[in-house]
C-alpha cells in the first residue's frame, strides 16, 4: 500500500470541505460513537456522534442542559457511558479513569474554571503537570508567554484572581499536561466581551502551535468564527454539524443560537 | 374576592433605619455576650453542688456571691484582649504586611523585595540543616528527661493519655488535615489494633495459630488495619464528605458492637485480660516492658519520631500535593491527572494503620482491654484534638493534642472531676470562635479557610466527587 493510499484512507472531511479551499486532509483523532450517558435515571446523552481531527478547532454548541459538558466529561473519563464508544486514535478509552486519560494527551479545562483557590498561580500550573515526575520548565515558560497576566501574578493565590485570569489559569493548567487535544468547557462563561475576545485569540494561538481543541460554548457566533467545524447539541443529540462557516450562515443556526429571527 | 396589593414602598427614612446597623449588632458584641454567658455558666458549673433540700441552693451560692463578678470581669477582660489586642499589636508591634497580602496583590517591586528578603532569611535558616537537627535533638532530649521530673502518676498520664493520643492524632491528621476526609470512626482502627494484639499474644478466648511477641504484632496489626481501612474505604470514599462521616461513624459502631457481642471471640463486655507486654528476647538481650510507664514512654517516643519523619516527608512529596489538590477541588484534581480515589484510599489506610499501631501500644501497656476502651467519644475527642491543634499542621496537632490530653488530668485537682469535659467543651467553643484555624495552623490550611470564607473552594474534600455516583 502506498503512502498516498494510507493518507487517503485516514483522511476524512475532504469531501465535506468546500472545493478549492485549502483544508488539508486530517487524521481522525477522537471519535464519539453513539454515546449514551446517564445521571442516575436521567439520560443526558442520547446517541452522540462526534469526530475531532488532528489540528482542528471543533466547537460544540448548545443551550443549557443540551449535554455539552456531559460530552466533555465523558471524553475525559469523569463519566462512563452506558452505551457507545469513545475512541482515541482508534482505541477505545471510555471507562478509562480520568487520570489515565490525562496521560493519553487529553487535557481538560473543566466548566466553571475550578482552579485550586488556595494555591498560587505557579502551584496551580505545577499541578497541571502532575502526570510528569517533574514540572517541565519549558512548558511553564510557554504558558507564561501565552498569558503574560499570569506571569505577573505567579505568586498570587488563584482564588483572588479575576474571572478572566482564573479562566486563563484553568487553560494554562490544562496545557501544562502537554495535551494533544485540549477540551475547553465554556471559557467565555461570565466574562466581559473584551476578555472573551482575548481568550479566544489565545485559543487560536494554542491551536496554531499544534494543539487540537474541542471547545464547548454557548456563545455560538464567536465560537464558530474561531472553529473549523461545529456540532450543535440539543437535549442530548447532535442536531446539526458541518464546517463552521456553513453553520454560521445556516438559517436554523442563526435562529436557534445566534438569536436572529428567521 | 379582590385582594389589594400593597407595594412595599418605604420612605427614605424607613430605608435609612433598615440600613443602620446598631452598635450591638456588631459581631464583636455578640462575642461579648457569648463570652459572658460562658463565664456565668462556668461559674455555676464550678460552684457548689446542688442540694435536695433547697432547689436553688447551688444557683444562689454561685450567682449570689462575688465569684460571679470575678468570672464576668475575667470574661470581659478576655474579650477585650481578643478584640482589641490584635489590632493594637498590629498597629504598634506587628509586621506591616498582612499574612495574605503577598498572595492577593500582583507582585510589585517593593513587595517582591520584601518577600524575597524574608524568603532568603528562612531559606538560610533551613539550609543550615544542623540547626534543625540540633533543635530536634534538644526536643527529643528534653522529652527523654521529662519522666525523671514527674511523679509516677504523671508518667502514667504521659504514656496512657498524651503519647497514645498524639499517635492517634498524627494519624488522623493525615486523613482529616491533609486529605480533607472527615473520619468519625477513627477509634475503630485503634480497637482493631488492640484486639489484634490480644489475639496474637494469645489472650483472647480463641487461640491464634502461633503466638507472637507484641513487637511482631505491630506489622500484623498495621496490615490488618490497612486491610480494614481499604475494605471500608474502597466502597465509601466515592461518597461526599458528610456522607463519608456518617459511614465512618457506622463503621465505628459496628466494630464496637462486634467487640461487645462476639462473646466467644472477644470475650464480650468482660474484656480481655493478660495481654502480654512488649519484650525483646534476642540472644543476650532479654528485656520486658513491665509495670513502669517510663520505658513505654521511650518506646512511644521512638515510634512517634519514626512516624513524624515519615509523615513530614509525605507532606512535601507528590502524594502531599495530590492530597492538597483533592482537598481544594476534587474534580479539578481528577482533571489534572491526580488519581483521586487512590490517594484518598492511601490517606485512609495510612491513618488506619497509625491508629492500629497506637492500639497495639495501648493494649500491651494496659494489658486489659474491653469494648468500653473504644467508645465513640474517643473518636470524637481525637477529631477535636486535631482541629484544636490546627488541621494539617503536624506540630500544631502534636502540641494541641498533648495539651488537651494533659489538661483534664491536671484539672482533676482543681475542679470536680465529673465536670472536666465541660471545661474542655467550653475551651473548644471559645477556640472555635476566636481561632478556628487551630493552635498552630498550617499556612496552607489557613489560606484555604480564608478562601472558603470568601466563597471560593471547599477547604476540605467535601465537593462533588469526580465521576462518583454517575453511570
Amino acid at each position: 500500500m502506498s503512502a498516498a493510499d494510507a493518507a487517503g484512507a485516514d483522511a476524512v472531511g475532504v469531501a465535506e470541505s468546500a472545493a478549492g479551499t485549502a483544508v488539508p486532509p486530517r487524521k481522525k483523532m477522537l471519535e464519539l460513537d453513539d454515546l449514551h450517558v446517564f445521571y442516575g435515571a436521567i439520560q443526558a446523552l442520547k446517541g452522540v456522534h462526534i469526530e475531532v481531527n488532528e489540528g482542528e478547532i471543533v466547537a460544540l454548541l448548545g443551550a443549557n442542559g443540551a449535554g455539552k459538558t456531559t460530552t466533555l466529561r465523558t471524553i475525559s473519563g469523569l463519566l462512563t457511558p452506558r452505551e457507545g464508544e469513545v475512541r482515541w486514535r482508534g482505541e477505545r478509552i471510555d471507562g478509562v479513569p480520568a487520570h489515565h486519560v490525562v496521560g493519553l494527551g487529553i487535557g481538560h479545562s473543566p466548566e466553571g474554571r475550578r482552579v485550586f483557590p488556595a494555591m498560587t498561580v505557579t502551584e496551580n500550573l505545577n499541578m497541571g503537570a502532575y502526570r510528569f515526575k517533574s514540572v517541565p520548565k519549558a512548558e511553564l515558560d510557554r504558558v507564561f508567554e501565552l498569558f503574560p497576566r499570569l506571569a505577573e501574578r505567579r505568586e498570587q493565590l488563584a482564588g483572588t484572581l479575576s474571572g478572566g485570569e482564573q479562566q486563563m489559569l484553568a487553560i494554562g493548567r490544562a496545557l501544562m499536561g502537554q495535551p494533544k487535544l485540549l477540551l475547553l468547557d465554556e471559557p467565555s462563561m461570565g466574562l466581559a466581551p473584551l476578555i472573551v475576545a482575548q481568550i479566544f485569540e489565545i485559543i487560536r494561538e494554542i491551536n496554531e502551535q499544534g494543539t487540537t481543541v474541542l471547545l464547548v460554548e454557548q456563545n455560538a457566533a464567536q465560537a464558530l468564527r474561531l472553529a473549523h467545524r461545529g456540532y450543535a447539541l440539543e437535549t442530548g443529540s447532535v442536531v446539526l454539524s458541518g464546517p463552521a462557516d456553513r453553520l454560521l450562515s445556516d438559517p436554523k443556526v442563526r435562529e436557534a443560537y445566534l438569536g436572529e429571527g428567521a | 374576592m379582590t385582594t389589594t396589593t400593597t407595594d412595599f414602598a418605604p420612605t427614605a427614612a424607613t430605608l435609612a433605619k433598615l440600613r443602620r446597623k446598631r452598635w450591638y449588632q456588631h459581631p464583636m458584641y455578640g462575642r461579648l455576650v457569648g463570652t459572658v454567658a460562658a463565664a456565668v455558666l462556668l461559674d455555676v458549673m464550678s460552684g457548689p453542688q446542688g442540694s435536695r433540700e433547697d432547689v436553688f441552693f447551688s444557683l444562689d451560692k454561685s450567682l449570689g456571691s462575688m465569684r460571679v463578678v470575678w468570672w464576668i470581669l475575667g470574661a470581659v477582660a478576655l474579650w477585650a484582649v481578643m478584640e482589641f489586642g490584635k489590632p493594637l499589636y498590629q498597629r504598634f508591634l506587628g509586621p506591616k504586611v498582612g499574612p495574605l497580602d503577598r498572595f492577593t496583590t500582583p507582585v510589585t517591586e517593593p513587595v517582591k523585595a520584601v518577600t524575597a528578603q524574608a524568603r532568603a532569611k528562612t531559606a538560610d535558616l533551613r539550609r543550615i540543616v544542623w540547626v534543625r537537627l540540633g533543635f530536634s535533638a534538644v526536643v527529643i532530649g528534653l522529652l527523654i528527661l521529662l519522666p525523671n521530673l514527674l511523679s509516677t502518676f504523671w508518667n502514667q498520664v504521659l504514656v496512657n493519655e498524651v503519647a497514645i493520643y498524639v499517635l492517634l492524632a498524627i494519624g488522623l491528621n493525615v486523613v482529616i488535615g491533609w486529605a480533607g476526609l472527615l473520619d468519625l470512626g477513627f477509634i475503630a482502627f485503634f480497637a482493631i489494633g488492640a484486639y489484634s494484639t490480644a489475639y496474637w499474644t494469645g489472650a483472647m478466648p480463641v487461640d491464634p495459630p502461633f503466638k507472637l511477641n507484641a513487637f511482631l504484632v505491630i506489622p500484623v496489626a498495621v496490615a490488618t488495619c490497612l486491610l480494614a481501612g481499604l475494605l471500608l474505604g474502597a466502597p465509601t470514599l466515592r461518597l461526599r464528605g458528610d456522607y463519608l462521616a456518617i459511614v465512618t461513624l457506622g463503621f465505628h459502631e459496628i466494630i464496637y458492637l462486634i467487640a461487645k457481642n462476639a462473646d466467644g471471640f472477644t470475650n464480650g463486655p468482660r474484656g480481655v485480660q493478660g495481654i502480654s507486654n512488649f519484650g525483646i528476647h534476642i540472644g543476650p538481650i532479654d528485656y520486658d516492658w513491665e509495670l513502669d510507664p517510663v520505658p513505654y514512654w521511650y518506646l512511644l517516643i521512638g515510634i512517634a519520631t519514626i512516624l513524624i519523619i515519615a509523615f513530614l516527608r509525605l507532606e512535601h512529596s507528590r502524594v502531599g500535593r495530590a492530597w492538597t489538590a483533592i482537598r481544594e477541588d476534587e474534580v479539578a484534581a481528577s482533571a489534572t491527572g491526580v488519581p483521586t480515589v487512590k490517594f484518598k484510599l492511601m490517606a485512609f489506610a495510612i491513618g488506619a494503620s497509625t491508629s492500629g499501631i497506637a492500639g497495639v501500644a495501648y493494649a500491651s501497656k494496659a494489658r486489659f482491654i474491653s469494648p468500653e476502651s473504644f467508645l465513640l467519644l474517643f473518636s470524637v475527642l481525637v477529631v477535636a484534638y486535631v482541629i484544636f491543634g490546627g488541621m494539617g499542621s503536624l506540630w500544631g496537632v502534636i502540641i494541641g493534642t498533648a495539651f488537651l490530653a494533659w489538661l483534664p488530668q491536671y484539672m482533676k485537682d482543681w475542679v470536680d472531676p465529673n465536670d472536666r469535659f465541660m471545661y474542655l467543651g467550653a475551651l473548644l467553643i471559645i477556640m472555635m470562635i476566636y481561632r478556628p484555624q487551630g493552635l498552630i495552623p498550617s499556612v496552607r490550611r489557613k489560606r484555604e479557610l480564608s478562601m472558603a470564607k470568601a466563597g471560593l473552594g471547599d477547604a476540605d474534600a467535601m465537593s462533588e466527587p469526580a465521576g462518583g455516583r454517575m453511570t
